[in-house]
């Protein structure tokens, strides 16, 4: 069992056994030896998943990352491709195949799509003359990887490009489909909340294939009391901004890997001893802390009790030194003046100032050629805090950028403002105080270590679509009727209805259960949020968290810059 | 950011992050991994899980052991002999301690919830035991049931075809014939949402209608039209693309998207002639002013590059010999040119090509930029006379004076980046206006007069004496100090 899974309300160890299962089922269906080859990007999500260990016991004994010209050599009967439905990978499949030595012996070649079979990619294969060859061409629904006890991930890196740029709802789609696996698995969502043109497309699409399964009745009794979707649009200010939680922090600064995740969220002793679920003011206090006993003999004699509790000490020593030194280098970083002034402009913009005219510190960084998209981020953050530039700033922006980087950004800039968020302000009003007095997104009084609000996770800033949610479980959305229609998209409500034997009887002081999908992405500051909230004693909703895509402002920005095809 | 993969394995290695792995040899805790791996040995009869631990073995590379970008080196680097690579694996992955024993089958399966059906308990058991034989004496054909697989059935309608499609079947759309069966087909598959499905049909629609058709019916199906456009994009049919947007009259659209095309011609002159092609297009008019610069600039760039590189070669001119070129400026952003300009044809005439100054008139570089590039550059060549130029202005008496349009504060972070010699960064220093900037640079830059004199402006007893202790002793800087701190002629304010 994978233990960081099972800890939460949610016992997420039981979908991932049901998707090793399938795996298993697959490697069967070839029989014999087997060689995988592997689509690069998959290998981090399905370490999530499976070990080397699992494969190796279905004959898997050699694996390959996948590359053009030819395979190597390997004494396997199967030859199993792991990819995407991507079609730039059919053409080095069809390479790979094409060149296989036909006097060696004959192998068997398969082909498993992560997460959908596409139609598209297998016309190819066939213009490419391949498609023959391959005995099973199979999908592996992949839809929802568990990342950690309350949160899964569909890591598909296009979504939000697909949904909101390109109107390509294919993503949604497999976000349906992965909803609907969880109802398989842990019953049927009583309630459904939902907010934006995403959220609305895709309880439509539940709705629909539940109509299409009536033939059998969903007999779990339900583990989740409601469903929120959340368009990534309704709430574009929140990514941009840099994140000043632990886990947010080292996702700004080296970017979060699977891997390196994995090895965080195992640490859930961690989690416990507050001291790494804080703000990043208190990060170097508790790095000093776990290094050196002296500081603070109280928190340091906890962790050691939880250590010693651990059946495997050195495990927990190692991940200690590892987020010890972690916390060092992001140290390094956070304290350099640099970061300090973009964090100070960034506030600024967040609590509403200056907003409305060319920041001197973002000229100051174009100036020096800063990287693209440290730039980018903080015009946009200026324009979303601005409901969009005066048109002579996004001007004066727009040339400087272009100038400076280079004339075929005007791409980049067209995918930005396409997307939102980066745009000329329509009917001259800026809408975002009346967002953030309502929904109380500024707060002045942050207490970072003993945190009291989500705002903590940005210093002062409450992440918009978290607070969201915290005002859905309580008071409900009724009291924030007029802002939900300054923000884009429908709001709705949608009922599942039970039969009577699996409706819940809550007991006094039992916490509801709430499934919170980010359509398009989240960042593990929201993610910090949601968990405060999930511990206030009296909060009254604990969250499962669900995404398109772990992702932060950089990532986010990259995936929709314009490079050559 | 990211992390390289160099990077993550310097962090690794180096001796102050220390990764954990198992062959970390502590006294103290050798007894514990016995027992640990006693505590192991006993979970192989208990634990039904083949990975049950829950830690990470993390390798030197900072990777899991174990994990699958691990085995992918791991077992790449041992293709050829396949017999000692696996006994090195197995050794290496020794602490793996999987279950040996067939699994129960857990009442889950993915696959029966969606495909409606359910394994029988003991296939698990089979396939393990098949498993554990060679597997070359086992015929393979067993799991050869449906290689190839279509269907011709016939008398399928929209929604069944659709659905056999979402369920990934092959099936024949040959048979919609009228445009009627076909658009019933397309609305079926956007009902259905699948992007998957819907490309297929807008495929098969793409083969068997005339174009004009096919737009004309997916002007009014906007959700099908969006999912064609993201369609040929990612086939690359730009000629079709464009088509579809002079059709729709998105005349924005097409102009960026022909645009586009350009990023993926290399050739400079083929990629100038593209670019040609590009003006005159409907872009947005702030756009157009652009395209047209960029055609522009690369053209130019071209003239300057052949001459250059003609230069360079020959040998004769000093500052190509000095300097030689690292990279080629083609493709270069416009302030990256001008840089380039300021630095190699900083005294040119403004007549030609690779003037600055020709370069600042033709793009309307505003000054602030302008100055801030000439700067950077006659700064690294060290050039503090032009540097010096660039900031006197004479008035209409002839009087010189010093301005600088991005203030001087920046020009003395730039100028110390370049490491001007101190009496250049005093110099400037001297100039920026507000006092307490002046102050903090100089103390930066340790520009000493400059502290030295603004304390004893200031009249600040106490921070002259503080910064006292920070030059060297018996230099003429602490001599300078004595000796405002001994005067009569100040009246300290502290």
């Amino acid at each position: 069992m994978a233990a960081h899974l099972s800890y939460g309300r949610v016992n997420l160890n039981v979908l991932r056994e049901a998707v090793r299962r399938e795996l298993r089922e697959f490697l069967d269906k070839c029989a014999g030896s087997k060689a995988i080859v592997w689509d690069e990007y998959l290998t981090g999500p399905f370490g999530l998943i499976a070990q080397y260990s699992l494969l190796k016991e279905h004959e898997v004994e050699k694996m390959f990352t996948l590359k053009g010209s030819r395979l190597p050599a390997a004494d396997v009967k199967n030859i199993i491709f792991f990819v995407r439905p991507r079609l730039e990978l059919m053409d080095i499949i069809a390479e790979n195949v094409l060149s296989e030595d036909r006097r060696g012996p004959a192998r068997d070649f398969h082909l498993l799509f992560v997460p959908r079979r596409s139609l598209l990619c297998e016309q190819r294969l066939k213009d490419l003359g391949v498609l023959g060859s391959f005995i099973h061409r199979e999908e592996y629904s992949l839809d929802l990887i568990p990342f950690d006890g309350d949160l899964l991930s569909m890591e598909s890196e296009g979504a939000f490009k697909e949904c909101y740029l390109e109107g390509d709802q294919t993503s949604l789609y497999h976000a349906a489909k992965g909803l609907m696996t969880l109802q398989a698995l842990y019953g049927t969502i009583p309630q459904i909340f939902g907010k934006g043109e995403c959220a609305r497309q895709v309880a439509n699409m539940m709705i629909r294939m539940k109509r299409e399964f009536t033939g059998s009745q969903n007999s779990i009794f339900p583990v989740f009391d409601n469903l929120l979707l959340l368009d990534r649009n309704v709430d574009l200010l929140t990514p941009l901004a840099t994140q000043l939680t632990y886990e947010g922090l080292i996702d700004e600064i080296y970017g979060i890997q699977n891997k390196l995740h994995q090895l965080l969220c195992h640490q859930q002793f961690m989690r416990a001893c507050w001291v790494f679920q804080g703000n990043i003011n208190c990060i170097g206090l508790a790095g000093a802390e776990v290094g050196e006993e002296r500081h603070n003999a109280k928190t340091v004699g906890e962790i050691k009790q939880f250590v010693s509790q651990l059946p495997h000490m050195q495990a927990a020593r190692g991940s200690l030194a590892n987020h010890t030194s972690i916390a060092e280098l992001i140290k390094d970083v956070t304290t350099s003046e640099d970061f300090f002034d973009k964090l100070t402009v960034e506030q600024e913009f967040m609590s509403g100032i200056d907003t409305d005219k060319v920041n001197n510190y973002i000229e100051d960084c174009i100036a020096q050629k800063h990287p693209l998209i440290k730039v980018l981020r903080l015009v946009c953050l200026q324009s979303v805090c601005n409901s969009g530039l005066k048109q002579k700033v996004l001007d004066y922006y727009k040339r400087e950028i272009l100038q400076t980087y280079g004339y075929e950004h005007i791409l980049t800039l067209h995918n930005l403002e396409k997307a939102g968020l980066l745009r000329p302000q329509t009917g001259g009003r800026n809408n975002y105080p009346t967002i953030r007095k309502t929904l109380r997104l500024w707060m002045d009084d942050v207490n970072e270590q003993n945190p009291t609000d989500i705002s903590y996770v940005y210093s002062g800033y409450a992440p918009l679509s978290v607070r969201l949610a915290q005002l859905l479980s309580r008071p409900g959305w009724r009291s924030i009727e007029e802002v939900l229609r300054i923000l884009p998209g429908p709001h709705f409500e949608e009922r599942q209805p039970l039969p009577t034997g699996l409706q819940k009887k809550r007991q006094p002081g039992e916490n509801r259960v709430t499934l919170i999908f980010f359509l398009g992405g989240v960042t593990f500051a929201e993610i910090a949020a949601l968990r405060f909230l999930s511990q206030l004693e009296d909060g009254g909703t604990e969250y499962v968290i669900a995404t398109t895509k772990l992702m932060n402002g950089s990532s986010w920005i990259e995936a929709l810059m314009e490079k050559p095809c | 950011m990211s992390w390289t993969k160099g990077d993550e394995e310097e962090y690794w290695n180096s001796s102050k992050f220390k990764a954990f792995t198992f062959d970390d040899e502590d006294d103290e805790l050798s007894q514990l991994k016995e027992s640990k791996q006693a505590v192991n040995s006993l979970r192989d009869f208990v634990d039904d899980d083949d990975d049950d631990e829950d830690l990470e073995r993390v390798s030197w590379s900072g990777e899991p052991v174990g994990s699958i970008s691990w085995s992918i080196r791991e077992t790449a680097g041992n293709s050829g002999s396949t017999h000692e690579g696996r006994e090195q694996l197995k050794s290496r992955n020794s602490f793996s301690s999987y279950a040996q024993l067939p699994k129960p089958t857990s009442t889950y399966s993915l696959s029966s919830f969606f495909r409606g059906r359910t394994r029988p308990g003991s296939f698990q058991f089979l396939s393990d035991a098949l498993s554990d034989t060679p597997a070359k004496s086992y015929a393979p054909e067993l799991g050869r049931p449906k290689g190839e697989y279509r269907d011709y059935s016939n008398d399928w309608s929209p929604s069944d075809t659709v659905r056999r499609l979402r369920k990934g079947k092959i099936c024949s759309l040959e048979r919609f014939r009228s445009l009627q069966d076909k658009l019933q087909l397309l609305e079926e598959a956007v009902s259905m949402h699948d992007g998957n499905v819907i490309t297929a049909v807008l495929i098969f629609l793409k083969r068997t209608l005339s174009k004009e058709i096919l737009f004309r019916e997916l002007e009014v199906r906007q959700v099908a039209l969006r999912h064609l456009i993201h369609f040929l994009k990612e086939i690359g049919d730009q000629k079709l693309l464009l088509d579809l947007f002079r059709f729709l009259d998105r005349t924005e659209e097409l102009a960026l998207s022909h645009y586009q095309e350009h990023l993926n011609i290399q050739d400079p002159e083929k990629r100038k002639e593209f670019l040609k092609t590009c003006i005159g297009l409907p872009f947005s008019a702030e756009d157009s002013a652009h395209v047209q610069d960029h055609y522009t600039l690369l053209e130019r760039q071209i003239i300057i590059e052949a001459n250059d590189r003609h230069l360079e070669l020959a040998g004769q001119t000093e500052i190509f010999r000095k300097h030689p070129r690292k990279a080629s400026i083609l493709n270069m952003p416009l302030v990256t040119t001008l840089f380039y300009s300021c630095f190699y044809h900083y005294t040119e005439a403004e007549g030609t090509f690779s003037s600055p100054i020709n370069l600042k008139k033709t793009f309307k570089i505003p000054d602030k930029q302008y100055v801030l590039t000439a700067l950077a550059a006659r700064a690294k060549l060290r050039a503090w006379h032009d540097v010096d130029a660039l900031f006197t202005t004479k008035n209409w008496l002839g009087y010189t004076k010093k301005r600088a349009p991005i203030g001087f504060h920046r020009v003395v972070e730039i100028l110390h980046k370049n490491s001007a010699p101190v009496q250049i960064l005093q110099e400037y220093v001297n100039l920026v206006e507000d006092v307490d900037t002046k102050l903090n640079l100089a103390t930066k830059f340790k520009c000493h007069d400059v502290v030295i004199d603004t304390c004893r402006d200031l009249k600040d007893r106490q921070q002259l004496l503080a910064y006292r202790s920070k030059v060297d002793k018996g230099s003429a800087e602490e001599e300078k100090i004595d000796a405002i701190l001994s005067s009569s002629q100040i009246r300290w304010k502290n």
